[in-house]
């Protein structure tokens, strides 16, 4: 198989659009038994291990707090440290700019590789790529992209799309993974089996051809460091530290909120992130440079800023706290929706709960699955406590359902019972009344105490749950007739 | 000490038997507890689901019905949570300078029951009695927001006659989430299927909790599987003693 067949395979890359509302999805993924072990089994793991190495340091309170007010120092303040990092890039031999959407950064990218007159460029994993389908834009120039992320490199070679920020082909085993290979790797050893080592050193030895021939990168930025201009990625692999050395033109597209303004910040999230992510003390493999050095490592650098949503997510006084987030994945891990859902019902490359308070903002909620995602939580609060930089998930979710309620003409039916509800509640009397109600009807509704069936939208309930039939007399009843003393 | 029960709508319509161990056990305990007939709801399904408007007044009705009480008890955390976290924000917001005011000084005295009971009054034994095999499930709400911490546990074990087991994976979510469980009503009933497979476990033969919500969820689904498991609101664990029993 030739690399043109790879051209194809991006170019039929699923693309989000149309995608089904959220709880659509994930029906068909809750009903999807080996999908849902593998994600329980994964994330209990990283869930128990990303709990020991947070809990190995004392201060991580304080680092939490620290994260957080770096963060927001720099949102309220991101013009001045975006030109400081313009300013430091250009001064380093780095060329900048500046895309305000998806459409206008993938333009950007293909020219760029048009100019060098490659049609090959390998890639770091990126969620801002992912975000704006950059892969898709390159194919349809003609051009290939490699993801050099083992994840990253099933996911692509599976036509598939990643389900997890981290780990993206999390919904993979080891046996897909091995069928992946021998049907879409040409150079994949013949009777290749599925232990994990064998199926790295077949990777190891698909990539290794991509890195050594490769004339151009793209990367992502997991941080900019505004008063030197320094970029920085992280990764495990090692694969994104050829991509950033060894060819001779690097991309890197970076969001705008990606920047801490000095080295000592830096540290800060050397240290929330690995702990936070992948349960480690310290990361694998750090790459930072500086524009372009002569001699040592790529002769052309160009930065590509992006907005595509964020400046208006930073107008929003609640949601703008999304813009903190570091990409860590410990809200996935922890959420219990993520969990039985599985990353592909968020529609995005963002999943799971970050997924569900960031793509409706940087999307708006025009499309099925952006206005479902803020409904797409039980609100049990694990993501902020996990979260490292302290964004309240749950807070941001129930805005942004206020939010859906104050524009939309959706759901006429809850509409009205929310109203209904609203006006008895407003009055004990009434309340009293509806409670009367409600225990006449008891036996006509239930038998030993249990509903079994429901009527309308109630019968979500009722389809796998019994529901209490209403009681003798409400409590409120009760007082008035014993003043709290009887039986 | 004026104590007022703050029943919430839901315990009130359908769960009377726990506010009337609520009064029961405060009476044990020599409290007297009054039921202001004014109360209605905290507004926070409406809130939850994005309906502010809807949940303003009910903030308001919260304020003039607690006003002048020194302490204000709830069995329900998620209620008391949503009391204590969100009604000074939504007072604060609706612009009523007045209100605001009020809810500010009125919310510091809202307590879910074990926190009145361990940090106001004081006690861990309350002299209840309970002979049976009990597991508990610490809720979203009581651990994340309220952080009750280990003060319902703290309780239980002071219980005489009660086997208390530990609940595997105890602090993962039951999938309730109030409106949640319609809307996503498939995630929520996998989420369910978990927790009771887990409380099975335990060979319990009652499932505890501070809130008839999320029991009201697990219960459904307990009852559904015929699992001879019931759901217990640890109000009335704590106020049963060895008179109850007939
Ligand atoms: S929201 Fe927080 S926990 Fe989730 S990925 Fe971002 S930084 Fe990590």
């Amino acid at each position: 198989m030739s690399s043109g067949t790879d051209s194809g395979t991006a170019a039929r890359m699923p693309t989000y659009l149309g995608m089904p509302a959220f709880p659509d999805a994930a029906r068909r993924a809750v009903g999807d038994t080996r999908l849902r072990r593998n994600l329980a089994h994964a994330t209990s793991t990283i869930r128990r291990r990303r709990a020991e190495a947070v809990a190995e340091l004392d201060d991580w309170a304080a680092l939490r707090e620290a994260g957080r007010q770096i963060k927001d120092h720099v949102l309220a303040n991101l013009g001045h440290y975006l030109r400081l990092l313009e300013e430091k890039v250009t001064e380093a031999g780095g060329t900048v700019h500046w895309a305000r959407d998806a459409a206008e950064a993938n333009r950007i990218v293909t020219d760029l590789v048009r100019a060098t007159g490659e049609t090959e460029v390998v890639k770091v994993k990126s969620m801002a790529t992912q975000e704006i389908g950059l892969n898709e834009a390159l194919a349809e120039a003609g051009i290939t992209a490699h993801e050099t992320d083992l994840a990253e490199l099933i996911v692509q070679l599976g036509d598939d799309r990643p389900s997890h920020i981290l780990v993206p082909a999390i919904h993979r085993n080891r046996a897909d993974i091995r069928d992946i290979f021998r049907r879409t790797m040409p150079d994949a050893p013949a009777g290749l089996s599925d232990s994990p080592a064998e199926l790295a050193e077949a990777a190891r030895r698909h990539l290794r051809a991509k890195f050594l021939s490769a004339k151009v990168a793209v990367s992502g930025v997991n941080f900019a460091v505004a008063d030197t201009g320094t970029l920085v990625v992280l990764e495990s692999e090692g694969n994104g530290r050829m991509c950033l050395t060894l060819p001779e033109t690097l991309i890197s597209v970076m969001g705008i909120e990606k920047i801490v303004p000095s080295w000592r910040d830096l540290e800060v999230f050397l240290q929330l992130l690995p702990r936070s992510s992948t349960a480690e003390r310290m990361n694998p493999y750090t790459s930072a440079w500086t524009g372009i050095t002569p001699g040592d490592g790529p002769s052309d650098f160009h930065l590509v800023l992006l907005d595509n949503g964020r400046t208006a997510t930073l107008a929003d006084e609640v949601g703008r706290q999304a813009l903190r987030c570091i990409r860590c994945s410990a809200c996935l891990n922890v959420c219990p929706v993520y969990a039985r859902a599985g990353g592909h019902a968020y529609g995005s490359p963002y999943p799971g709960p970050i997924g569900a308070i960031l793509s409706p903002q940087i999307r708006g909620i025009g499309s099925d699955v952006d206005s479902s995602l803020p409904y797409a939580s039980s609100l049990c609060g694990a993501c902020f406590e996990a979260c490292p930089v302290a964004i309240d998930i749950p807070e941001v979710l129930v805005h942004l359902r206020a939010r859906a309620v104050e524009k939309g003409r959706k759901h006429p039916l809850e509409r009205a019972v929310m109203d209904v509800a609203g006006w008895t509640l407003r009055s004990p009397a009434r309340l009293a009344l509806a409670q009367r109600a409600a225990s006449a009807g008891r036996h006509v509704v239930g038998r030993r105490g249990r509903i079994r069936r429901l009527p309308g939208p109630l019968s979500a309930w009722t389809d796998t749950r019994d529901a209490p039939a209403p009681p003798e007399e409400s409590f409120r009843a009760w007082w008035n007739r014993t003043g709290g003393k009887g039986e | 000490m004026k104590v007022a029960l703050f029943i919430t709508c839901l315990n009130d319509t359908m769960f009377p038997g726990t506010g009337k161990a609520v009064v029961r056990l405060l009476n044990r305990l020599g409290h007297e507890v009054d039921f202001p007939q004014a109360q209605t709801c905290c507004g926070q399904m409406h809130f939850n689901t994005g309906y502010r408007r809807q949940a303003l007044p009910l903030v308001r009705g919260f304020a003039d019905a607690f006003a002048g009480y020194d302490a204000v008890v709830t069995p329900s955390a998620s209620c008391g949570a949503m009391v204590r976290d969100w009604h000074p924000r939504l007072a604060a917001d609706s612009g009523d300078r007045a209100l605001a005011a009020r809810v500010q000084a009125l919310t510091p005295k809202v307590y879910e029951l074990s926190e009145f009971l361990v940090d106001v009054l004081g006690v861990t034994d309350v002299g209840a009695y309970f002979p049976h095999r009990v597991t508990y499930h610490p809720t979203c709400h009581s651990m994340r927001m309220l952080h009750v911490g280990d003060r319902p546990l703290r309780l239980l074990r002071a219980v005489r006659g009660i086997d208390l087991v530990e609940l595997p994976e105890a602090a993962e979510c039951c999938g309730f989430g109030g409106t949640f469980a319609l809307k996503n009503s498939e995630v929520s009933a996998a989420m369910c299927a978990d927790k009771v497979t887990n409380v099975r476990r335990t060979g319990a033969e009652a499932l505890c909790a501070a809130d008839n919500s999320c029991l009201m969820h697990i219960g459904g689904a307990l009852s559904r599987t015929r699992s001879g498991v019931r759901t217990v609101h640890l109000a009335e664990i704590l106020a049963s003693t060895e008179e109850d029993r007939t």
